[in-house]
């Protein structure tokens, strides 16, 4: 390499070196690739569990782990995945890196808590590896009362622990957006002309600021139950499990909308840029989200329509689970009317996007059909339930992360990566991803219950297939991580803008400067007005 | 606003780069802090909504184990922190009247105060070990039959865990007070710059706030039905 003779631009990536340098830096960009490296250890350690259970699922009998560590997979798949990955996918790594710039900040408002709260999830992601490493929990990532608290002999404790240090994280990344939503925004950027990205992000922040400290005294409560044993969710001293129940779902269906929301965010930035269309009513977009996030708290009822809860509250629970469709498919409708006569390009975060409408769709209408009282009695507890959050966790959040992370790739890095490579992993992906949980829907219709290794002889073709699916979905995730490293290095080098998008983030250079901007942007235009960069060189499109 | 972080910095040694200006800075701190508390509130909140729960479902039992705290004893410390929370705000105002010397004693009141609150906390928990009346297999509440025992004992688990996790912030508030005085010693509050010491105000006063709930819920609801 002797072309370096023009001195490098300094940027946010080598203005300093050394593991110091990232481990006690403050700038939000390197702490979103902190929490990157770090979700996605998690992601492929969930990964891992999901295999083994797909392969145990293969025959109908139980002939590749016992039911007690068949229990322990699916409960550290869940954990794994939930806690560690889908919940702080994408704020914590693409809301960190690209909140502050897409409003015009320096920073978010307060750095070392932002560093601060990637500690707190290591922290609580090594409490929790460790359960799962010296010897597992097998209560379910619910951890329902009493089996948790009474009879279950693995490492709820620690895992618990794990959950509740990490839940702070959540807490302080949420508390940190609002203000800096609040308080940092450029001069110009108005509320109503801020990315839908960013408010997708104010959305879930508040859930983060006004859920996760409930399920965090529902964890001390547990915690107290399983080692003082003081009553309070025990039946034979007086408490209620099910009060148990109610507490977790306050949190834990919220917790849903928090991984689901900045997804749609990702989803907005993507369907305009490469339609080059301003997002199609984006006042009721940006509501949506604060809709969603408010009706989200209504709902955790839901859950319990097969325990002891009224069959009253039941009602009421299933009639506002139905409201939360309407902000839901505004969004759709409205990604949707913004393709029309749009210049659509099929670039890969593209194929993401449409990768996520489709099977959104299908996760959000199959959970009407679960909050519908009679038929949920039916499918309580199946694979019907399994693929319906699997298509909304999978199928939304992971496809339109992996869209972002496309997408922004070369802001973070300066590189472009591999379009022909990628457009085939996100295909892959796609289809494998239907052939995996597709035929769970079936078989959950059918009977099949989850959370059982052992199933009758008529379930196999489908179980069969759900694990050749799971397969193909494999090596298309393995797909990007290959090349994206491999871009690093190789990858051609990205210019400022190489979609021609609006956004803030897209007028610093690539990768940015230290503090983001060189100078303080003024805003002028609305979030997508296409106009301002017209005659711009779009290098893919 | 361009700003010119070399000069900003210049100007106010207490300016983060990531501000334009003092006010912005303020105004974010203030609103993290709330926002704060609004967490602190859901967290307080779940604890409350147990205690609701089982009130309702044995308010007799409840009724009679809430009267055997000492009333007197509860009330007094309410006086303790009310006092603590009427310093607190005096040590406010002089950081913002900028008097150094007024703040360290007012906030070393406030850390006496509390430190007082904190004491009789602990003597009316040593006097429930003495009677028997903490969670656990050697726990015991005179003339009740054994299933009315278990209604007790929930009574006592939610008044350890409540007024338990209360204490736990008071703990904490106590540290912030201790690194509040050390810092207004050093000089570093003055009328353009005390933010920590309002917001530690704020955490102050909420704590206080909890226990203004903690207090009637826990000794003095039904307390007529003693008899």
């Amino acid at each position: 390499m002797i072309t370096a003779a023009v001195p490098e631009r300094e940027n946010y990536l080598n203005n300093a070196y050394g593991i110091k340098s990232w481990l006690l830096t403050r700038d939000h960009k390197r702490i979103g690739l902190l929490y990157l490296f770090t979700v996605t250890l998690f992601f492929f350690l969930g990964g891992a569990f999901a295999t083994m259970i797909r392969i145990e699922l293969l025959t109908p009998q139980g002939n590749f782990v016992s039911s007690e560590t068949y229990n322990k997979l699916f409960t550290m798949h869940g954990v794994a995945m939930i806690f560690f990955f889908l919940i702080p996918a994408i704020p914590a790594t693409l809301g960190n890196f690209f909140l502050p710039m897409m409003i015009g900040a320096r920073d978010l408002a307060f750095p070392r808590i932002n560093l601060l709260s990637w500690y707190l999830l290591v922290i609580g992601g090594l409490f929790s590896l460790f359960a799962m490493l010296a010897g597992g929990v097998d209560t379910g990532w619910t951890f329902y009362t009493p089996y948790s608290t009474t009879y279950s002999n693995s490492w709820v404790i620690a895992t618990a622990l794990g959950i509740f240090i990490s839940g702070f994280s959540s807490i302080l990344t949420g508390l940190n957006f609002i203000v800096t939503v609040h308080r940092m925004r450029a001069p110009g950027m108005t509320w109503m002309r801020m990315p839908l990205f960013v408010w997708s992000h104010y959305a879930t922040a508040l859930i983060q600021v006004l859920g996760t400290p409930v399920v965090a005294v529902t964890i001390i409560l547990l915690f107290c139950e399983r080692v003082f044993h003081i009553g309070i969710f025990d039946p034979t001293l007086g408490g209620d499990p099910v009060l148990f129940q109610h507490m977790f779902w306050f949190y834990s269906h919220p917790a849903v909308y928090i991984m689901i929301l900045p997804a749609m965010g990702i989803v907005s930035e993507l369907v305009s840029v490469f339609s080059r269309k301003p997002v199609f009513g984006y006042q009721f977009v940006a509501y949506a989200s604060m809709a969603i996030a408010v009706l989200g708290f209504l709902v955790w009822g839901h859950h319990l329509f097969v325990s002891t809860q009224s069959v009253y509250a039941a009602l009421v629970f299933s009639f506002l689970s139905y409201f939360v469709a309407i902000p839901s498919a505004i969004k759709v409708f409205n990604w949707t009317a913004t393709l029309y006569k749009g210049s659509i390009s099929f670039a890969t975060p593209m194929l993401y996007a449409f990768g996520f409408i489709g099977l959104f769709t299908i996760g959000g209408l199959t959970g009407l059909f679960v909050a519908a009282l009679g038929f949920d009695v039916h499918v309580t507890d199946t694979y019907f339930v399994v693929a319906h959050f699997h298509y909304i966790m999978v199928g939304g959040t992971i496809m339109a992360y992996l869209g972002g992370l496309h997408y922004w790739w070369p802001k973070i890095t300066g590189r472009m990566y591999p379009e022909g490579w990628a457009k085939l992993s996100a295909l892959i992906i796609f289809l494998g991803f239907n052939l995996t949980f597709f035929p769970q829907f079936i078989l959950g219709y059918l009977g099949m219950p989850r959370r059982y290794h052992v199933y009758p002889d008529e379930f196999q073709v489908l179980h069969v297939l759900s694990t050749a699916g799971a397969s193909v979905l494999a090596v298309g995730y393995l797909m990007p991580m290959i090349y994206f490293i491999w871009s690093l290095r190789y990858g051609k080098v990205a210019s400022a803008n190489p979609w021609g998008a609006t956004g803030l983030e897209w007028q610093t250079p690539s990768p940015p400067p230290v503090h983001n901007f060189d100078v303080t942007p003024i805003v002028t235009h609305d979030a997508y007005d296409y106009s301002t960069v017209i005659g711009q060189e779009v290098e893919v499109g | 606003m361009p700003a010119n972080d070399a000069h900003a910095h210049a100007e106010s040694p207490a300016l983060r780069v990531q501000f334009d200006t003092e006010a912005q800075q303020k105004d974010a701190s203030t609103l993290g802090m709330w926002l704060f508390l609004i967490t602190e509130v859901m967290f307080f909140g779940g604890m409350f909504l147990v205690y609701t729960v089982y009130r309702n479902a044995y308010p007799g039992i409840f009724a009679i184990a809430s009267s055997s705290l000492d009333v007197y004893i509860g009330a007094a410390n309410t006086v303790v922190l009310l006092c603590s929370s009427f310093t607190m705000v005096l040590a406010v105002r002089a950081a913002q009247l900028g008097q150094r010397k007024a703040i360290i004693l007012f906030l070393i009141l406030t850390l006496i105060l509390g430190g007082i609150f904190l004491g009789v906390k602990a003597y009316e928990w040593n006097e429930k070990f003495q009677e028997h009346h903490v969670p656990g297999s050697s726990f015991h509440f005179e003339g009740m039959q054994p299933d009315e025992q278990a209604h007790a004992q929930l009574f006592f688990s939610l008044y350890f865990a409540m007024t338990g996790l209360h204490a736990l912030h008071m703990v904490i508030g106590v540290g912030m007070l201790l690194f509040l005085i050390r810092q207004a010693q050093k000089g570093r509050y003055s009328a353009e710059y005390m933010t920590p010491v309002d917001l530690g105000g704020l955490y102050w006063h909420f704590v206080d706030i909890i226990w203004i709930f903690l207090f009637p819920l826990l000794y003095l609801i039904d307390r007529h039905l003693k008899g």
